[in-house]
């Protein structure tokens, strides 16, 4: 096509200025009244009391409902579900008087055939040239697509709140089964040990873990006791296996030779015998024997040790020494191992004690760096010898409340002591 | 825990007046009050309050347990009655809260003399031979609603919105948040308002009373007003020509009207 100079009729041409006409005047026809009408939106007003006196178009075609039957003859909440209505009254309605206009509420219109429409409604009053509140004029915004991804938003926060319950509740459970399991590898009470006094003490480094640590006290005919304290190398349902396995063992093999490395021997060969290959288990324990004397009021300990930290003794003048063991090995480890003995005599006033080096290894200082050590418990150890058993552990368990957070290891503790003055009778102290 | 910090008590008025208290019911909080309070105030000593889970009362103080019965919002008026050692006071309570005085006036009736009913209702749900308005079909559809309207409410918000004494400068910006509650607190406060039937407990109310009741209420509906003033011997039933559940802000001048007029006949 041709196109003649001085002729142009604009970039359109000539159809394309008609069309543009066209849409011009439709603009100018969809006046206040046409958008009013028929804006993607509804709108409606109302008296203060909810009269509607005004509906659009839009509002009566999801309602599904005719202007006649409307205005004046319905009132606001008429057009909302009972729960819109609760709503609407207990807080739109309060919310409204109060501030003069409310936004964004989520409420539910009725629709024809008993469907019901999720839409958003904002409202505000209008008020006279005096300010006395006229009408309450009201935005209703179709909701059905936001309230669906809502859905599935209240959906999923309820599925991860349930799932949050649900790993709670199996956590107790699992605290509960393991709290069981545990007290299961420790004794309930310590025997009663005629002229003697003994306490004890277990504290597990965390709620959520079986610990490895272990002791026990059993009478082995005539004035003897045997007892044992020790720490198998890790921690959770393994650790456990090998803390009852050597709990039964210990308590086995004093029975029948009562000989303090014997035993030893005895634990060594079985445990390295069931945990020979790929997953070695060991643990370090004390092991020993007290005789007490009635007539003398002493008591002889003969102790064996493998690869355990030294036992302290607590005298009563108010000392306090470690008994070396040294050299002796890791119980399990070796196909035969050796261990280190030692002896002493308490007398009245004197106390044994053992522990785990959860205790000495725990973490002091501001910044939780340094360690306990061996120094600052026979410190602590000689600040309190001449103490009873139990006043000793309470010393001690007040002691490992201190460590909080720096006390990462589980510990076990077991003290034996010869009463200061003759005792009535036999007294034990438990602390679990 | 100090009272007047758990349920955020305001006390205005005339100190050597006789103690109003003026309580809110299920949806917002002592706020609602605001057009009341002006009236009362000349003459009387004005107690507003937030029971706990609602408006700006100490949320660490809720309890689901306590909240699921109407007992533990009257042992609220009970302690808030006993912190400022109220003697005789008119105890005004608005919709479901006019049943949380009946319960607190009869566990401490020195401190309770009067009660004020604005729109009452001793039970929502229909049963034989009674219109309460709804059927338990209804309220479930109220809790969903709730429930819809408070995915906008976050909890970031609720120090904001809730007690928070250490910081007054926030009060001006809270005016405007003052129906926003914790969703679990709301729909607990929701169940039992709504599943509550305490029209047994009307005859034990033997202080003077008066029920105030709206021409066009969609929660406690014609007839509930009625039911309660037949069942107070000697109480005055006065119906505001108003539409909604709440006269006191659609119509304050009747309400008020209504109130004073009754304060002045009280001895």
């Amino acid at each position: 096509m041709m196109c003649r100079a001085g002729q142009q009729s604009g970039p359109y041409g000539a159809d394309d200025e008609e069309a543009a006409n066209a849409s011009f005047a439709a603009l100018l026809e969809d006046g206040a009244e046409e958008l009013y009408e028929n804006a993607p939106c509804g709108y409606l007003s109302t008296l203060l009391d909810g009269t509607v006196v005004k509906i659009n178009a839009t509002l009566l075609g999801w309602l599904g409902l005719e202007r006649e039957e409307v205005v004046g003859r319905m009132r606001f909440t008429d057009l909302l579900t009972v729960g819109g209505k609760l709503y609407h009254e207990t807080h739109f309605a309060p919310l409204l008087r109060m501030r003069g206009e409310i936004g964004g509420i989520a409420l539910e219109m009725k629709q024809a055939g008993d469907k019901r429409m999720p839409v958003l409604v904002s409202s505000a009053v209008k008020h006279g040239e005096g300010g006395q509140p006229l009408l309450i004029r009201t935005t209703v915004f179709d909701a059905r697509d936001r309230r669906a991804y809502e859905e599935e938003l209240l959906r999923a926060r309820k599925a991860a709140e349930e799932a949050r319950r649900q790993a709670e509740a199996d956590r107790a459970r699992l605290q509960q089964a393991l709290a069981v399991l545990q007290r299961s590898l420790l004794p309930d009470t310590l025997p009663a040990i005629p002229g003697m006094e003994t306490a004890a003490h277990y504290r597990t480094a965390s709620p959520d873990r079986l610990g490895g640590d272990f002791y026990d006290v059993f009478p082995l005919g005539g004035t003897r006791f045997a007892f044992f304290l020790g720490d198998v190398c890790g921690k959770g349902p393994e650790a456990a296996a090998v803390t009852s396995l050597t709990r039964y063992t210990l308590r086995a093999a004093a029975l029948h030779d009562p000989d303090p490395v014997s035993v030893l021997a005895t634990l060594n060969e079985v445990l390295h015998e069931r945990y020979t290959g790929g997953d070695p288990r060991y643990c370090t324990v004390v092991f020993g024997i007290v005789d007490p004397d009635p007539e003398s009021g002493r008591a002889a300990v003969r102790i064996a040790s493998g690869g355990h930290p030294p036992a302290l003794v607590l005298r009563a003048d108010g000392r306090a020494d470690f008994l070396p063991t040294p050299g002796g090995l890791l119980v399990g480890i070796m196909p035969a191992a050796s261990f280190a003995t030692a002896a002493t005599t308490l007398a009245p006033g004197d106390a044994l004690l053992l522990y785990t080096d959860g205790l000495t290894e725990a973490r002091t200082g501001e910044d939780r760096t340094a360690l306990y050590g061996d120094a600052a418990l026979r410190a602590f150890a000689a600040d309190h010898a001449g103490e009873p058993p139990g006043a000793v552990m309470k010393a001690l368990a007040d002691l490992l409340d201190g460590f909080g957070d720096g006390l990462d290891d589980d510990t076990a503790l077991l003290a034996l002591g010869v009463p200061s003055r003759p005792a009535p009778g036999p007294a034990t102290k438990n602390t679990p | 825990m100090e009272i007047e910090h758990r349920n955020n008590i305001t006390v205005v008025g005339d100190p050597q007046g006789r103690p109003v208290v003026l309580a809110h019911g299920f949806g917002c909080d002592q706020n609602m009050w605001r057009l009341t309070v002006p009236a009362l105030a000349e003459k009387h000593r004005v107690v507003l309050f937030d029971y706990v889970g609602s408006g700006r009362s100490d949320p660490s103080a809720f309890s689901e347990d306590r909240y699921a019965s109407l007992d533990g919002y009257a042992q609220d008026v009970v302690e808030v009655c006993e912190a400022l050692d109220l003697r005789d006071a008119v105890f005004v309570g608005h919709s479901v809260s006019a049943m949380t005085g009946v319960l607190a006036a009869d566990a401490v009736p020195e401190r309770i003399g009067a009660l004020v009913m604005v729109a009452p209702s001793p039970r929502y749900i229909d049963d034989e031979g009674y219109r309460g308005g709804f059927s338990a079909g209804d309220i479930d559809e109220l809790l969903a609603s709730l429930e819809s309207n408070y995915l906008g409410w976050s909890s970031a918000m609720a120090p904001m919105i809730m007690g928070n004494p250490e910081r007054p400068e926030l009060g001006e910006e809270l005016t405007d948040s003052f129906c926003a509650t914790d969703p679990d607190m709301a729909r607990v406060f929701a169940r039992t308002t709504f599943l509550s039937d305490s029209r047994d407990d009307l005859e034990k109310v033997t202080v003077p009373t008066l029920v105030l009741e709206c021409a066009q209420d969609v929660i406690a509906p014609r007839g509930v007003g009625a039911f309660v003033h037949r069942a107070i011997p000697g109480s005055t039933l006065v119906t505001l020509d108003t539409t909604g559940h709440c006269p006191h802000l659609s119509a304050p001048e009747a309400t008020n009207e209504a109130i004073t007029g009754f304060l002045a006949g009280l001895r």
